[in-house]
């Protein structure tokens, strides 16, 4: 299937937008309630990050699809089979451990791709891309950090921690999977090939893995299925909850 | 206010016991009289101590406590302009409880120890916290009324004569000023919008409106220790004083949204210029302050979840920083 | 589980100072907890510059901070009170003179 530039900017930007949005939710599920008090400060701070990205990406994606909607619009009136978002970022916080190894491995992804997004030729993705790609850099950074101090802590921490990459290890293949949007954009020199991240992707993962004295799990069967909203159980739920309030009350304005 | 629960007769903990004025007490007060501020090293009454101690912690229990009825509505906000307003206004709470923790770890208490105090359920915090926020309305009450009464008192604290209480709250009021703006404006929307919005803000004011103005704690003829906290500074003014002048204030804004403050009673006294105002139903208040509010359980047993479950948390990172440290050490020698 | 102070250790004290722009020096802003001095940095960043209030950020454990004590205030700065020849008001030049 080939598609227009402005059809792919869309189904780009929500891919981006939504991968956004839902990590900020599953992040801002643990303001209150962190395992320590400037733990919570931090891990909000991220949350308020992405969200922001969110914000950005999806008013970009209503721009480039032209039919009026707006952020608000694309986040909270369309079902799950509309969303496309990865499916790493819609697994449960779980433990402090998941959310981290989730974290980082996003983070680790995101660096690679709003470096190179940052100098792309459309001055809307790169102007997102610049602003994202100094909070993401902060971001792994922490995130990394964590991973470190949990895997190389005590044997508790090391092996929820190592339980935790081992669940989410699966996840990680969607990010890097090109679907109509990115690989219009890719060709169009707008946007990298996704494939391309890989390997500076994977060689950051192994050595944090590594100094985390953490076993990087083997590359076998992927998940797959955000990219065309086939998602998993766990996105209903959020977004039952995320869009109760324009659902239940259709004509209001917030 | 925040720290309401040191205002009743029934606490006895921080009365400080009858002793012998000594040359060291006059001098503390002539430099309390003469505007100057006491340091954390400065010679203090152990009564100026332990009453500080107390407050502060209150106060910061108040900010951690008073996260939860708020976070609840995080990942419901209905606009993303209102969630990452709604995430940074909590997420500035928690950042209130940290400088408020600190100032009271100048006073030689952990903040460990303050924690652990709050989870075995021995010490107080904001009764306004332990009432449920049951629609989004809700959230433009607390921003409007719990914020705005808690700016009354915490303003005249920044004149507090703690430095580090002081200090602590300068940077509190300063972050806190977009919190009660905030809440207004969600409250704007309801009022100016369909029905249902409209009945959604009467309701949480019906809702709010008592347990804010409870919020300054019993009245003058009531409170146990406003005599000597006056003296020492560390308060300014009466609770009555500070609840009048929340009703004075507040009254108009709740008119200029078309609502009705649920009190049968309320009228401008046009020779005072004060609004009156009706009985407030202290067994209430003292029903909450012994634990018996909506939601004192589920209070504690968030915080208490979140430290258990962040336990193996805090230990890893304190183990893995000794790891690194002998590390260091190896390479060093 | 329960709550005892015993069977835990706290995250050190860190005394966190800002620059709140380059030219000026670091000030101290207040303190918080984290388990070591990286930790503590990032601590800083997400508890004392949400504002934008800082540029750079000293981390410093408390427990390494030297003060001198209060009741020492008398011997320590009194004595500099009346030292008036370090203040260049102390001299007198005629007033025709300039650039002095």
């Amino acid at each position: 299937m080939t598609i227009d530039t402005q059809q792919a900017l869309f189904g780009f930007a929500l891919r981006l937008g939504d991968t956004s949005l839902v990590l900020g939710h599953r992040l801002s599920e643990w303001c209150g309630h962190a395992p320590e008090l400037e733990e919570d400060i931090a891990l909000t701070n991220i949350a308020l990050d992405l969200v922001g990205h969110a914000r950005l990406w999806l008013s970009l994606a209503g721009e480039a699809e032209g039919q009026g909607r707006d952020e608000d619009r694309l986040a909270y009136r369309r079902d799950v089979f509309d969303y496309r978002n990865h499916l790493l970022v819609e697994q449960p916080n779980r433990d402090f451990g998941h959310t981290i190894v989730r974290q980082f491995l996003h983070d680790a992804w995101a660096v690679e791709l709003y470096e190179r997004l940052a100098t792309s030729p459309d001055a809307g993705v790169a102007g997102i891309a610049a602003k994202a790609l100094k909070e993401v850099r902060y971001h792994v950074q922490h995130s990394a950090e964590w991973v470190i101090r949990l895997g190389d802590g005590t044997a508790v921490s090391h092996a929820k921690t190592q339980e935790a990459l081992d669940r989410l290890w699966p996840y990680t293949g969607e990010m890097f999977e090109a679907d109509a949007a990115s690989s219009a954009l890719a060709a169009a020199g707008i946007a990298p090939a996704l494939a391309d991240l890989r390997a500076t992707w994977a060689a950051r993962v192994a050595d944090t893995v590594a100094e985390a004295t953490l076993t990087r799990p083997a590359d076998g069967w992927m998940h797959k299925g955000g990219l065309r909203g086939e998602h998993s159980e766990h996105l209903g739920y959020l977004l039952a909850e995320m869009q109760f309030l324009p659902r239940a009350y259709p004509d209001a304005v917030w | 206010m925040y720290t309401q629960g040191l205002d009743s007769k029934a606490d006895q903990g921080a009365q400080p016991s009858p002793r012998l004025v000594t040359d060291n007490d006059i001098r503390f007060q002539e430099r309390i009289d003469a505007e100057e501020k006491i340091e954390p090293r400065d010679w203090m009454p152990d009564g100026y101590r332990r009453t500080l101690v107390r407050q502060i912690a209150q106060h910061a229990h108040s900010e951690i406590v008073g996260m939860l009825p708020e976070g609840n509505w995080i990942t419901r906000a209905p606009s993303l302009r209102r969630k990452v307003a709604l995430l940074a206004k909590v997420q500035d709470e928690g950042g209130h409880g940290l400088y408020l923790y600190s100032a009271a770890e100048t006073l030689g208490v952990s903040r460990d120890e303050l924690v652990e105090q709050l989870l075995a359920g021995k010490a107080k915090y904001s009764s306004i916290f332990n009432y449920p926020t049951l629609t989004w309305a809700d959230i433009g009450a607390i921003g409007w009324l719990v914020d705005g009464a808690a700016i009354m008192n915490q303003v005249p604290l920044c004149r507090c004569s703690y430095g580090p209480y002081a200090r602590a709250m300068i940077r509190v009021c300063r972050e806190e000023s977009f919190h009660q703006r905030q809440g207004y404006e969600l409250m704007l929307a309801l009022a100016n919008g369909t029905a249902e919005q409209k009945r959604m803000a009467q309701d949480a004011l019906n809702r709010w409106w008592w347990p804010s103005l409870m919020m300054f704690g019993p009245s003058d003829d009531q409170s146990a220790h406003s005599a000597q906290n006056m003296a020492w500074k560390i308060k300014r003014f009466s609770n009555d004083e500070l609840r009048q002048r929340f009703v004075d204030a507040t009254v108009p804004q709740a008119e200029f949204l078309g609502l009705t403050i649920p009190d049968p009673d309320l009228r401008l006294n046009a020779e005072t210029g004060h609004y009156e105002f009706g009985a407030i139903d202290w067994s209430e208040f003292n029903e909450i302050l012994k634990g018996n509010g909506p939601c004192n359980r589920e209070r504690l047993e968030a915080r208490r979840k979140a430290w258990d479950e962040g336990a193996w948390v805090r230990e890893a990172a304190t183990a893995h920083a000794a790891k690194r440290a002998q590390r260091h050490l190896k390479n060093v020698g | 589980m329960n709550h005892t102070a015993s069977d835990r250790k706290d995250w050190p004290l860190f005394e966190i100072f800002i620059r709140p722009k380059n030219g000026l020096s670091h000030k101290h802003v207040g303190s918080l907890h984290a388990a070591d001095a990286k930790m503590a940095l990032g601590n800083a960043r997400d508890v004392y510059t949400r504002r934008g209030e800082g540029v750079s950020i000293w981390a410093v454990p408390a427990a390494a901070i030297a003060a001198s004590d209060p009741a020492d205030k008398a011997s320590l700065f009194e004595p500099a009170d009346d030292k008036v020849y370090r203040h260049p008001t102390f001299y007198e030049i005629p007033a025709d003179v300039k650039n002095i």
